[in-house]
């Protein structure tokens, strides 16, 4: 495990996590999904005195569907778009009751928080509520059947991105969803990779800490989604962090940190490993790894310090 | 102690609010809502009430804060009119199949378009199959006493459903009148502190609230709201006869008759037009005219039983709607309809003041005119009227 990403010390270790399981085997995720590697680990490290909020998303469906729910804290299902304000409200009904020291923390997808939830985010963290906002990334609307997100990278299939004679995959890239939170000054921002499991925990522990508004992203990809060897699915999430497609920073109070440098790898050789890359031409293919260095100018040149 | 202030309608919904001790406040501004979210604002910055408040940016995100805040198990409170009623109707239904208690003035407003800021029932009445109980107001002192009666109701384990408090569009939320405002120690008797057992987010004995559900279990879970909804028939009836005990102010809870017993003609209404009628019935009646008026207080659940009796005890019934379901009528009339099934007498819908257009004593003259001559007749010439329409015959 690669434990000298930067940042500071690390806090806290996978042995060191408690045996106990809050989120518990039995779910129903696809074989080789990353969503139960972000969630399992965090509700370990947010512990039992935890509420959490699922949007209408793949983790809901497989982690919450009754009579068979695999939480063992309370969760509350309101919506889709609304994540953010449903943690908030929460989290300020349990205040007002003398719970206030619960966590209490939103799991959603990226189309959740990029597109149909950014309006309920933007204003949770701009009245900078006590919550913890988790997007785990699979770039598109799993839940729904693989459909495009404003997350979903540039060439990507999708079923509403299909290679047609005309297009052929994503036209726009990645929208930059931790700049626009960033922009929200609020305490802590974080952007993870489970393929870099010790940063992501080091994240999650502290965020946990920190009070206010709270807001990680983390990277977890989608074997059925991306059409990619379940057995690969923590190797994609450390290549989309080594190609500089997923950089690993933290802002907190505005101080920019990044984790770890990347390596610059060829995109082409994460692209090849996907069906939803498979149609790209030499000439698309360039145009991501393009986009890869822009994206790592610029994040490079947020650092502060 | 009892004191009496001159306030807006707007106001005493917000006064409402103080004195139910409301826990957490979540509120978007829209025409003609605004001076709730002001007064509350001001409650609450000045200390006078000790609430959470969720300024949000949105209604959609002002229903989902008080769904998730009562679910929290805190006693929640919103206030909106029509866009922004219309934009929180998806978060309604959760409120209703959660049995969540969430109390709501809406500032009754026209539904755009074209967008207008007066009064009509077309924001509330579309609201009508999320399990919310709706009622309609009268006057500013009715809306105080409503606020903190629906939180009685609402929270009533028999009924463990959202309220709408509606009231017109300027008719009330910006007119003045005289105001009796209770002494809060009292309200306290009255409302004790809201003790969620059914609904609540606490770690110590976790309870999960909304899990994806499949077939096996949503029907039992609609029959329950259905049969909350049945409940608070009694429990508006309760509710209203323990206001009166406490406070000295009867309201007759699921309606109001007035000079109904002997009455050949009955016109029922709801919101700020039966104080019009209330002055035409009184008019007719000094004229020898057998009128009566029916104030229809709650939509939802509809006083199916009262209306029937009242049917009985007259010739022709004349229901008066402030929105229409195009192409069939008034969702009230449509209500009465359904309620008088097997029914004989003449019942007529009455369509005005729809995008806030007044109403008129001539207007309310017209209506008891046409009902007066179906009763004579025994047979209605149309169904559906409506009422001051350019280019339209009545």
């Amino acid at each position: 495990m690669d434990r000298n990403t930067g940042g500071g010390t690390i806090a806290i270790r996978i042995k060191d996590l408690p045996d106990e399981e809050l989120f518990t085997a039995g779910h129903t995720a696809c074989p080789g999904c990353g969503c139960p590697i972000v969630v399992r680990a965090a509700m370990k490290i947010f512990g039992k005195n935890t509420v959490c909020y699922f949007p209408a998303n793949c983790l809901l469906v497989f982690g919450a569907t009754y009579p068979k729910d695999a939480f063992t804290v309370p969760y509350l299902h309101v919506l889709f778009e609304n994540s953010a304000v449903c943690a908030a409200g929460i989290k300020r009904g349990l205040k007002r009751l003398g719970k206030g020291d619960t966590n209490v923390v939103a799991f959603a997808g990226d189309g959740g928080t990029a597109d149909i939830g950014i309006q309920a985010l933007s204003g949770a963290a701009e009245r900078n509520e006590d919550i913890i906002y988790i997007c785990y990334d699979n770039e598109a609307y799993m839940n729904t059947g693989i459909q495009r997100s404003g997350s979903t990278p540039f060439g990507a299939w999708t079923t509403t991105t299909p290679v047609g004679s005309k297009i052929a995959g994503k036209e726009g890239f990645k929208k930059d969803i931790p700049r626009i939170m960033i922009a929200h000054d609020v305490p802590y921002v974080a952007t993870a990779s489970i393929g870099y499991p010790a940063d992501m925990l080091k994240k999650i522990e502290k965020a946990r800490d920190i009070k206010g508004f709270r807001y990680l992203q983390i990277f977890a990809p989608c074997p059925t989604g991306w059409r990619f060897d379940t057995a690969k699915t923590v190797e994609l999430a450390k290549m989309a962090v080594d190609t500089g497609l997923w950089t690993l920073y933290e802002a907190e109070n505005g101080k920019i940190t990044i984790n770890k440098k990347p390596k610059m790898t060829p995109v082409a050789d994460y692209v090849r490993l996907q069906g939803r890359f498979r149609h790209m031409t030499e000439e698309q293919i360039a145009k991501l790894q393009k986009w890869a260095h822009r994206k790592w100018e610029r994040d490079s040149a947020m650092v502060t310090e | 102690m009892v004191e009496k202030r001159v306030v807006t309608g707007n106001y005493a919904a917000a006064y409402g609010a103080l004195l139910s001790r409301v826990d957490l406040i979540a509120a978007y501004p829209i025409t003609p809502q605004t001076f709730v979210v002001e007064h509350a604002s001001e409650f609450v910055n000045n200390g006078m009430l000790d609430a959470e408040f969720m300024r949000v940016e949105s209604e959609h995100s002002a229903m989902s804060a008080c769904v998730s805040a009562q679910a929290a198990g805190a006693r929640t409170f919103t206030a909106t009119a029509s866009q922004g009623l219309a934009l929180m109707h998806e978060v309604l239904f959760i409120a209703g199949s959660a049995h969540l208690p969430i109390v709501m003035p809406v500032i009754n407003r026209t539904v755009a378009g074209p967008i207008g800021i007066w009064a009509e029932h077309n924001d509330t009445m579309p609201q009508r199959d999320t399990g919310w109980l709706q009622c309609y107001i009268e006057s500013n002192q009715e809306v105080l006493d409503m606020v903190v009666q629906a939180y009685k109701i609402a929270e009533d384990k028999r009924v463990l459903l959202p309220m709408m408090v509606n009231l017109d569009a300027f008719i009330l939320s910006h007119t003045v009148e005289p105001v009796e405002f209770p002494d809060i120690s009292d309200v306290d008797k009255f409302l004790p502190k809201y003790k969620p057992e059914h609904a609540r987010l606490w770690p110590e004995d976790p309870m999960i609230i909304g899990s994806f559900s499949p077939p096996e279990y949503i029907q039992e879970i609609r029959f329950q709201t259905d049969e909350s909804m049945h409940n608070s028939r009694e429990v508006v009836e309760e509710g209203n006869a323990d206001f009166a005990k406490a406070f000295g102010r009867d309201y007759y809870g699921m309606l109001e008759e007035y000079q109904t017993d002997d009455a050949d003609a009955i016109l029922v209404t709801l919101g700020t037009v039966t104080s019009t009628a209330r002055a035409v019935v009184n008019e007719y009646r000094s004229q020898g005219k057998k009128v009566g008026l029916v104030k229809l207080r709650f939509f939802r659940p509809y006083p199916t039983e009262r209306i029937r009796k009242i049917a009985e005890k007259t010739k022709a019934l004349g229901v008066y709607d402030r929105a229409v379901s195009f192409g069939t009528g008034g969702p009230s009339w449509i209500d009465a309809r359904c309620a008088l099934y097997g029914f004989s007498l003449p019942v007529i819908n009455f369509l005005a003041g729809l995008g806030g257009r007044d109403v008129s004593e001539a207007d309310v003259k017209l209506m008891f005119d046409i009902l007066l001559e179906a009763a004579s007749k025994g047979a209605a010439k149309k169904d559906v009227v409506w009422i001051g329409t350019r280019g339209v015959e009545p």
